[in-house]
């Protein structure tokens, strides 16, 4: 459960978000808007990477404002650019790096990453460099990352947008799998189909919020 | 694929003794023959150490594309330096000198493409224990040199694209227009990747 409570969020000049309030308990949440609407600032918000200038952000009954750190055991975070989610060189050690914290047996922590990359088709992949994946392999080695600690929720922030169309399908496949939270921001819209429920931001504010049909036809003409 | 490309410290698996062996057993090799090829001062007696560095690279089974893949990048450094040692201390000298840089890179390679980045880090949070003493974190320490081997080739590619745009505008030869995209992108991706960090859950 993700509770935002008259949100604002200020950076520098800008009004970045102006009093969104919003409960979204649903399975799938869709976040749709144009550049600069606050989509990515709401994302953020989810897991701490963003504070609230006014009002409050609650995940999983915690405020994101005193519990980040706990918040982001429990709530995985997606980027756009794969590249910059990738720490270690080669993809196996990379998702193995996620488990540090976890001090887990060593043999536990190759059972777990051999599964999730299984999960993810990159098993053939495991001892080569990262840097030599393609984009849409390195966005797939982002995500082994993130649900080889088994999230509660997810937050992507357009995971397509550098895909081709076939691995965009493939993480569309692997969303409607999911058994956590999928919030996803995306400019994608093929991608929320069969989705719970679409917001749409523009300047800051929500001014669509309902099953995407609904929403998406606003936001086309928003943006008509 | 399993090809090294030397400075971004890509790790070749294989089965081979080398590969077994302790990354912190390997580091303290390292410092040893690095050692030892400063006291070695003929050209025959380095000549051996080269003999030596290409038996093991043998045992390591990585192959010769692997191998010149460590040394490739301090090429033409260790052809300049290879000249003005020769000029400055002759011909014996310069052999020396050159034979001594190329042999410890080499051998540096050697631990890089048989052993795991995540043992390396294991190794080195072990020996820098003693910086917690100090207030310093040995995990930090050692994830800084994982980022720096991890930067490499994504700074490579992002100088790829900064030079592909300057073609394409026809300003290949300005280095204004090099370096500027290039830091603000270097800097951008400092940005992200601090970002992600803390995604994952490492500043805590």
């Amino acid at each position: 459960m993700i509770e935002f409570a008259d949100v604002h969020v200020r950076l520098g000049e800008r009004d970045v978000l102006r009093g969104v309030t919003a409960t979204l308990a649903e399975r799938r949440v869709g976040v749709v808007g144009a550049n600069g609407s606050g989509k990515s600032t709401l994302a953020r918000l989810i897991n701490g990477l963003a504070l609230p200038t006014s009002g409050t952000v609650t995940v999983l009954g915690m405020d994101t404002r005193r519990h980040a750190a706990r918040i982001r055991r429990g709530v995985g975070f997606l980027f756009t650019d794969p590249d910059a989610q990738i720490v270690m060189p080669t993809v196996a050690e990379d998702v193995a790096f996620s488990l540090r914290r976890h001090r887990l047996p060593r043999a536990e922590v190759e059972r777990r990453v051999a599964e999730v990359l299984a999960r993810y088709g990159l098993s053939g992949h495991a001892d080569h460099p990262a840097h030599h994946l393609s984009g849409g392999q390195k966005q797939l080695l982002a995500l082994c990352s993130v649900m080889v600690l088994e999230p509660q929720v997810l937050v992507m922030d357009e995971p397509t947008t550098l895909l081709d169309l076939r691995h965009s399908r493939q993480v569309a496949e692997l969303l409607r799998e999911m058994p956590q939270q999928v919030v996803v921001v995306t400019h994608d819209l093929p991608l929320l189909a069969g989705f719970d429920r679409v917001l749409v931001l523009d300047e800051g504010r929500v001014v669509a919020d309902g099953p995407p049909e609904e929403s998406l036809a606003r936001y086309r003409k928003l943006m008509a | 694929m399993t090809g090294a490309t030397g400075l971004t410290g890509a790790y070749v698996p294989r089965s081979s003794p080398l590969h077994r062996l302790p990354a912190g057993a390997k580091l303290a090799g390292l410092a040893a023959a690095c050692t030892a090829l400063v006291l070695l001062g003929s050209p025959l007696a380095l000549g051996g150490a080269a003999a030596g560095t290409a038996a093991l690279y043998a045992l390591a089974r990585v192959g010769p594309a692997a191998a010149w893949a460590q040394v490739r990048p301090v090429r033409w450094f260790a052809a300049a330096l290879f000249a003005l040692q020769w000029l400055l201390v002759g011909l014996e000298g310069a052999a020396v000198v050159t034979l001594r840089v190329v042999l410890a890179v080499a051998l540096a390679g050697l631990v890089t493409i048989t052993t795991r980045t995540s043992e390396m880090m294991a190794a080195l949070e072990r020996l820098m224990a003693p910086a917690r003493l100090a207030g310093l974190d040995p995990f930090r320490l050692s994830l800084l040199l994982s980022l720096t081997i991890r930067t490499v080739p994504v700074l490579t590619t992002l100088a790829g694209r900064v030079r592909d745009a300057q073609r394409a505008r026809g300003v290949e030869r300005s280095l204004r227009a090099f370096a500027v995209p290039l830091v603000v992108g270097a800097l951008r991706h400092a940005d992200a990747l601090g970002e992600a960090l803390s995604a994952r859950g490492l500043d805590d």
